[in-house]
């Protein structure tokens, strides 16, 4: 199992050195991992059916409760299906939909990568475990994203849904370690016995406040849906892939995921209903007005997102059934249109609907698989989309009291909505008469068309013999989600309720709209005009509004003189610490522990205040280097007197060496000009002089408190019974205190390499601004 | 710089000044000393040959650039902090030669922690005083 979930991730590393085998026709060959994880978990399908689960263990870090802990159950199952089989038709399709471009290797390294979090994001049961996979996701999506790198637009997005789904994932890390902190377990199986005691819990609403936010922020969900119209700049099976059929999901997932430890409760209803509620009807509305195929696509993605977190709000089995089931029917059909979509654009090279027409001409499989596509999400009758739709229905007439027929309500003009936009991408492309233009566009590689095709008959296969899915996918995953018994078997034929004649109506409004209302570029013009309320451009202005202010802090604080930053820092340094000297209460020195002085003493004293008054005094720069070195030298020389010989030579090589360091800088500039006037001099002093006052004073007071000598008395008993050293300080360094020695070498080295490269890269002349 | 005293004097300093870098090192143990100081001691001895002889030469007598010694050390050190994981031990734990060998004394893995830390010293200084002198030419 674990090797199941690395994977990808090992692939995507194995990517670095040996990608470049793969950019030609072996590019295909890496669909066999997506395939083999598909095949591996279809073997678990039978016993999950069977309402058993598996949970696997693997230590990573005990210490702090992250262990690999997957667990595989219904909900589980059905996700790491969709991910795993629609991956495999992605890779497929991608090799040529890519063919020849020049980082398809990089391009397979990301998918591999986002696969692999994917997966593990699914089969997490640890909520700490489960964080790193959903930032996987979001990390590998932000690169998949921006993966036409060259255009500014693909930056610029791939930002967004990095800003967006980043912040969110940062609350649901807290939610999610405030329910490990008062649950006492990072064990999503193990939260559910402490279930009532999270819903009772005074910091309930917290967690579900942080939980919605990573939920909405992922899923697309009013106010942040903006984030994924955006993310279609990605190459078109990453849409399919990402932004329809899984990535997304992942909001819905963890709802769904939680449900049983947090849902039921009225808290979670409303939000869930409401946000979802407008998300689907304020998202569908909006697809219709779009004339980018994808942009219809992308809307009415996150409106079938909307239905999604709306059913698993409403909370009732029948919703859940619902919700499990319009999971599987919405990845079928988004993702055929998707990669319908991206044939058409790479074949025609458009995507507006406005122009393409009669395609069915040239490209008929595809046409047929548009055509299922269009029809699954309709809701024909004998296709999987009827099955979805009527749960659906039958999810919001079950509710309770007038609110059933406000929700009912909502749904049907939501569902009217996506069909006309499921029309729109799926039959108007290919009905009609043919373009001149386009009358030489011919069928690509047949694993461009063959994958689309495939999810096309998919959903008709299933929407006829629904006993092929029910109590095998269906039915485990909301069970796994309402964490109780349901055995609804799907049905294609209900009998005539008033379900039957919702879905009716559905079709016909639908199809009235699609006949009667032509996309046209006027009706998006006529929605930019609100753009300036949209949560897009709010988003924006906040952003810009930082970086001004970012600009703004910085160019105060960060002038590029270092003794302007030199002063602030020692500024600030004695402000601080002077404050706390006196608020610290009186100060008193205790002369009478401070040690005799002797003749010595006084004679190296004398040495230093003569060598630092030269320093401040002479004109030449090499003088006064060479005074300052004599200041460290006396500076040894107080560490010999005080017995810490160590301390002594290292600072005296130290000194020695700094001394060359600076006659190599300095030996070069021209000798002392007088840049400073008296002003700055004067300043100069103060602060050099009140923070010597203030150390001095600090170190005096150090000699008050009471000194505890037990930590040097450990090392003085110790180092030689258990490192075999005399030298104390030595063995502190390289044996008791190894660990933090070896990091300090590590920044040393780093310095170094920070240096050679800084002085190293001259650039040419042509380079410079 | 044209002093003939130094550069003659320099010429028998290095390998001198080497040796007590080295014997430094070793002693740091059981008396003041150590893989830092040794190291920089070390770094001083190569300095002052560019001193009087020019970085060029000292960086031909050197044979490599200095700037490889940085993950020599840091390898050593890493591989005597992670040796004790090969017998069961946590990391950092000190493994020590039954037998003392003649005049360096007892071996452990905390005397090649230092070797590393010698040699990554070594590295730094001089790559840092080297590139700087190069670049100031």
């Amino acid at each position: 199992m674990l090797i199941a979930v690395l994977a990808g991730l090992i692939i995507s590393i194995l990517f670095i050195p040996l990608g470049k085998y793969f950019k030609g026709r072996l590019s295909v060959t890496i669909a066999l991992l997506p395939i083999g994880l598909f095949l591996y978990f279809l073997s678990f399908v039978p016993q999950i059916a069977d309402g058993k689960t598996f949970s696997f263990h693997y230590d990573w870090i005990p210490s702090l409760g992250v262990n690999f802990d997957f667990y595989l159950d219904g909900l589980a199952l059905l996700f790491v299906m969709l991910i795993t089989g629609i991956g495999s038709l992605v890779f497929l399709y991608a090799s040529p939909y890519l063919k020849g471009h020049k980082y398809l290797d990089r391009f397979y390294g990301y998918l591999s990568l986002f696969m692999a979090s994917m997966v593990g994001l699914v089969l997490s049961d640890n909520v700490l475990l489960l964080f790193i996979f959903w930032e996987l996701t979001s990390i590998s999506s932000f690169f998949l994203i921006g993966f036409n790198n060259e255009q500014a637009d693909s930056r610029k997005s791939a930002m967004i849904a990095l800003g967006i789904t980043g912040g969110g994932g940062f609350l649901l890390m807290a939610g999610l370690v405030l329910m490990g902190y008062l649950s006492g377990t990072y064990s999503i199986q193990a939260m559910l016995t402490s279930a009532a005691m999270l819903k009772g819990h005074a910091l309930y609403g917290l967690i579900l406040f942080f939980v919605f936010a990573g939920a909405f922020t992922k899923s697309a969900q009013f106010p942040f849906h903006f984030w994924l119209p955006g993310a279609m700049k990605a190459p078109t099976p990453v849409s399919a892939y990402l932004h329809s059929a899984t990535m997304v999901k992942a909001g819905v997932y963890i709802l769904a995921r939680l449900f049983p430890v947090l849902g039921g409760t009225d808290y979670w209803t409303y939000p869930l209903v409401i946000v979802g509620g407008f998300t689907m009807l304020y998202a569908a509305f909006h697809s219709i007005f779009r004339t980018d195929l994808k942009g219809v696509l992308a809307y009415s993605t996150i409106a079938a997102l909307g239905i999604l977190v709306f059913l698993i709000g409403i909370g009732t089995k029948e919703s859940l059934l619902a919700a499990s089931a319009f999971v599987l029917v919405h990845a079928l059909y988004k993702a055929a249109l998707f990669l319908m979509t991206g044939v058409i654009d790479h074949e025609t090279g458009t995507r507006d609907i406005t122009r393409l027409a009669g395609l069915r001409k040239v490209m008929m499989p595809l046409a047929i698989a548009g055509l299922l596509a269009a029809l699954s999400s309709a809701g024909l009758p004998s296709t999987f989309g009827f099955i979805g739709k009527d749960l659906i229905y039958e999810a919001t007439l079950h509710t309770q009291g007038i609110w059933s027929m406000v929700l009912t309500a909502l749904a049907l003009i939501t569902n009217v909505l996506l069909l006309y936009a499921g029309f729109l991408a799926g039959i108007k492309p290919f009905s009609g008469k043919l373009p001149e233009e386009y009358s030489h566009v011919h069928l690509p590689h047949w694993l461009m068309w063959a994958p689309p095709l495939l999810l096309g008959i998919l959903g008709l296969v299933f929407g006829c013999f629904p006993f092929l899915i029910d109590n095998s996918l269906v039915n485990p995953a909301a069970r796994a989600i309402a964490n109780a018994r349901i055995d609804a078997s799907l049905k294609l034929w209900h009998g005539f309720n008033i379900i039957l004649l919702l879905s009716g109506i559905t079709l016909f409004l639908g199809t009235l709209l699609y006949l009667f209302r032509k996309p046209t570029a006027k009706g998006m013009a006529e929605l930019a005009r609100f753009d300036r309320f949209s949560p897009q451009t709010i988003f924006a202005k906040s952003a810009l509004w930082t970086q001004q202010v970012a600009t703004w802090y910085s160019n105060i604080m960060l002038n590029g003189y270092l003794r302007v930053y030199l002063r602030r820092i020692i500024v600030f340094a004695v402000l601080l610490l002077g404050y706390k000297l006196i608020v610290g209460g009186h100060i008193y020195i205790d002369w009478s522990k401070v040690s005799s002085v002797d003749i010595y003493d006084v004679v190296v004293l004398g040495i230093l205040i003569g060598a630092i008054v030269l320093t401040v005094v002479t004109p030449s720069r090499l003088t006064a280097i060479v005074a300052m070195s004599v200041v460290g030298y006396c500076i040894c020389l107080f560490f010999v007197f005080y017995s810490a010989p160590d301390l002594a030579i290292t600072q005296f090589t130290i000194d020695t060496l700094t001394v060359v360091l600076f006659v190599l800088v300095l030996f070069r500039l021209p000798p002392f000009l007088n840049l400073a006037n008296k002003r700055a001099k004067t300043i100069d002093g103060i602060v050099a002089g009140s923070f010597g006052i203030v150390i001095s004073l600090i170190a005096l007071q150090v000699l008050n408190g009471p000194v505890n000598h037990e930590v040097s008395e450990f090392y003085g008993d110790n180092a030689y019974k258990l490192a075999k050293g005399k030298n104390v300080v030595n063995v502190i360094l390289v044996d008791f205190r190894g660990i933090d020695t070896m990091f300090e070498i590590v920044v040393l080295g780093i310095a170094a390499i920070g240096v050679y490269s800084l002085l190293k890269l001259r650039l040419k002349p042509s380079e410079k601004e | 710089m044209k002093s003939t005293i130094l550069k003659t004097a320099s010429s028998y300093l290095l390998p001198i000044l080497l040796l007590f870098s080295v014997f430094i090192l070793l002693r740091g143990h059981y008396y003041p000393g150590g893989g830092f100081v040794g190291g920089l001691v070390a770094a001083i001895a190569f300095v002052l040959h560019s001193f009087t002889h020019g970085t060029e030469n000292t960086l031909k007598l050197l044979r490599t650039h200095p700037g490889s010694l940085i993950p020599v050390g840091l390898g050593l050190s890493t591989l005597s902090m992670l040796a004790p994981l090969f017998s069961d031990l946590p990391v950092m734990t000190g493994l020590w030669f039954e037998e003392p060998v003649p005049v360096i004394g007892m071996i452990g893995s905390a005397l090649f922690f230092d070797l590393g830390v010698y040699f990554l010293v070594v590295g730094i200084v001089l790559t840092i005083l080297f590139t700087i002198s190069v670049y100031s030419e």
